[in-house]
């Protein structure tokens, strides 16, 4: 198995095993409360509301877009987490019939692997600062690099099936 | 039935009755779901105008029960879909796990085990809620979902155990895949990249574009409804309509999104598969053309549904179903793969 695969299979192993660990975690002790957090404050918005508490009720609601941020990202970075993760073992797998000598190759798997842990970490930093220039970076730094190297990934595939024919 | 045929085969199955889980969902549940979601909302505003706290909260609790019943179905779509894109992953790397062939089965069974409980415990979860639940958050069917989850984790340590095992001391290697070069599996592999690179590039657009502004705008929404409710203006019926287009909006891209990854993952773990899809050339051609047509029609007419309406969803539809009945063809194959396996070993004998 070359080095390029390692990386890919490895790395795309431990990742899904993160993001699924990473899952269980939020779904045991974070999911249910921030969902009941995000209904309460949009209910307590019009509760408030209905009590002609205006600007209590703005607040439940800015509390609800705040909480609904996060949610949504937290969500995401388990699902890109273990979908990369995926991808890394099955380009792994079909490495070998890549039209590129093996540093490219091993290149390919290094921007895949920085890509995906990098994307999805940069979209949970996101959480920590709402706003973070820095967390935004990493997010298109990691989206960048994955999408780099699957489009040459693609090209790798289409010079080996020109290679064989 | 050996620890990779096992995996290929449940895992099929896992992604097959995943989509047409999705599909029945979309067909019978969606659509009625987010219609009653807006009628709530709306009498959720004519409560605030009517200056009645108590009706509000009732009707946030009718809201709270509506999104569950979405949230869990759409999460029930997914994992199961998910699991069986991990089982055939796994299966791709079972020549490397140094176990014995009885620990592989074993693992194998485990997480297909949990595959397919995962997705039937989160789908209770709506309907068993807290009932007889020693806690207060969460209950019968949560347990079910996550200890079925830790067991595929459980399975996930076991196979990357086996795969260390296998870079220490590098034992005999016992068959891997044939290396197929054959039309079906070119298509598929390059096909597939294209789809996953596609999903990828408009994932991007979709979070540069749309992200931010679609959550600014939800918001502004909220807030206009509010404030019009309190005015007893008829604005605030605009608003939940303006809510319920937004809904609509963020779902669609965000399906349009993951199905075209998806199908694209799919199309590329297929590729590897097709030697054990025991049909003439023509039928399996036949497949892999009817699953990439789907693939391509189902993400594409998902996202015209906000333009075109039902009908752009109906072929949405239609296009998960090419895929669930190409799945099942490739499935019929490997089927006949196995059986013509079993009468060589003298199994049916």
């Amino acid at each position: 198995m070359s080095r390029a695969r390692k990386v890919l299979i490895f790395g795309g192993i431990a990742l899904a095993a993160f993001g699924m660990l990473y899952g269980l975690y939020y779904a045991v002790f974070v999911e249910h409360q921030t969902l009941d957090q995000m209904g309460g404050s949009l209910a307590a918005a019009f509760v408030d509301a209905a009590q002609r508490n205006m600007p209590e009720s703005h607040m439940a609601l800015d509390a609800y877009a705040s909480t609904k941020y996060d949610y949504v990202r937290q969500v995401d970075v388990h699902s890109h987490w273990i979908g990369l993760a995926m991808l890394m073992i099955v380009m792994g797998a079909a490495f070998d019939r890549l039209g590129f000598g093996q540093r490219i190759q091993l290149a390919i798997a290094w921007g895949l692997l920085t890509g995906s842990v990098l994307f999805p970490l940069g979209v949970i930093l996101q959480t920590v600062g709402h706003g973070s220039a820095f967390a935004s970076a990493a997010a298109i730094l990691g989206s960048g690099l994955v999408i780099i190297a699957l489009a040459v990934t693609a090209v790798g595939f289409v010079r080996e099936r020109t290679a064989s024919q | 039935m050996r620890a990779q045929r096992l995996l290929v085969f449940g895992g099929i199955a896992l992604i097959a009755g995943g989509m047409l889980f999705g599909d029945i969902f979309a067909v019978f549940v969606l659509h009625q779901n987010g219609g009653e979601t807006g009628a709530a909302l709306l009498a959720a505003t004519k409560a605030v105008a009517a200056q009645n706290p108590a009706a509000v909260k009732e009707t946030f609790a009718r809201i709270g029960g509506l999104l569950e019943d979405r949230g869990t179905k759409v999460d029930t779509h997914v994992h199961m879909a998910d699991a069986g894109y991990l089982a055939l992953l796994l299966a791709l790397v079972q020549p490397y796990v140094a176990f014995s062939p009885g620990r592989k089965k074993f693992l194998a069974k485990l997480f297909l085990v949990g595959g397919v409980l995962l997705p039937i415990g989160i789908f209770l979860i709506h309907y068993v809620g807290l009932a007889y639940s020693p806690s207060s958050v969460i209950g019968w069917a949560s347990i079910l979902a996550d200890s079925a989850g830790a067991l595929m984790i459980v399975a996930l340590f076991g196979e990357a155990w086996g795969l260390l095992n296998y870079f220490r001391s590098r034992p005999a290697v016992e068959s891997e895949l044939p290396q197929d070069r054959s039309w079906e599996s070119r298509v598929l592999l390059s096909g597939g990249t294209v789809l996953v690179l596609l999903g990828f590039l408009y994932g991007a657009w979709y979070a540069g574009v749309n992200l931010y502004e679609q959550e600014a705008r939800e918001a502004k929404i909220f807030s206009t409804m509010l404030d019009s409710a309190v005015a007893n203006s008829s604005a605030a019926a605009e608003s939940v309509n303006a809510y319920g287009m937004l809904a609509a909006e963020k779902a669609v891209e965000i399906a349009a999104h993951s199905h075209i990854i998806e199908f694209g993952l799919l199309a590329i773990l297929l590729s590897f598969i097709q030697p054990y899809v025991f049909l003439r050339d023509v039928w399996k051609r036949r497949w892999v053309m009817l699953l990439l047509a789907g693939s391509v029609i189902l993400p594409i007419f998902v996202l015209l549904e906000l333009r075109f309406g039902l009908i752009a969803g109906g072929i949405a539809d239609i296009g998960g179903v090419m895929v669930i009945v190409a799945l099942v063809g490739m499935l019929v194959g490997i089927l006949r793969y196995s059986g013509s396996l079993d009468v060589r070993a003298g199994g049916l004998s």
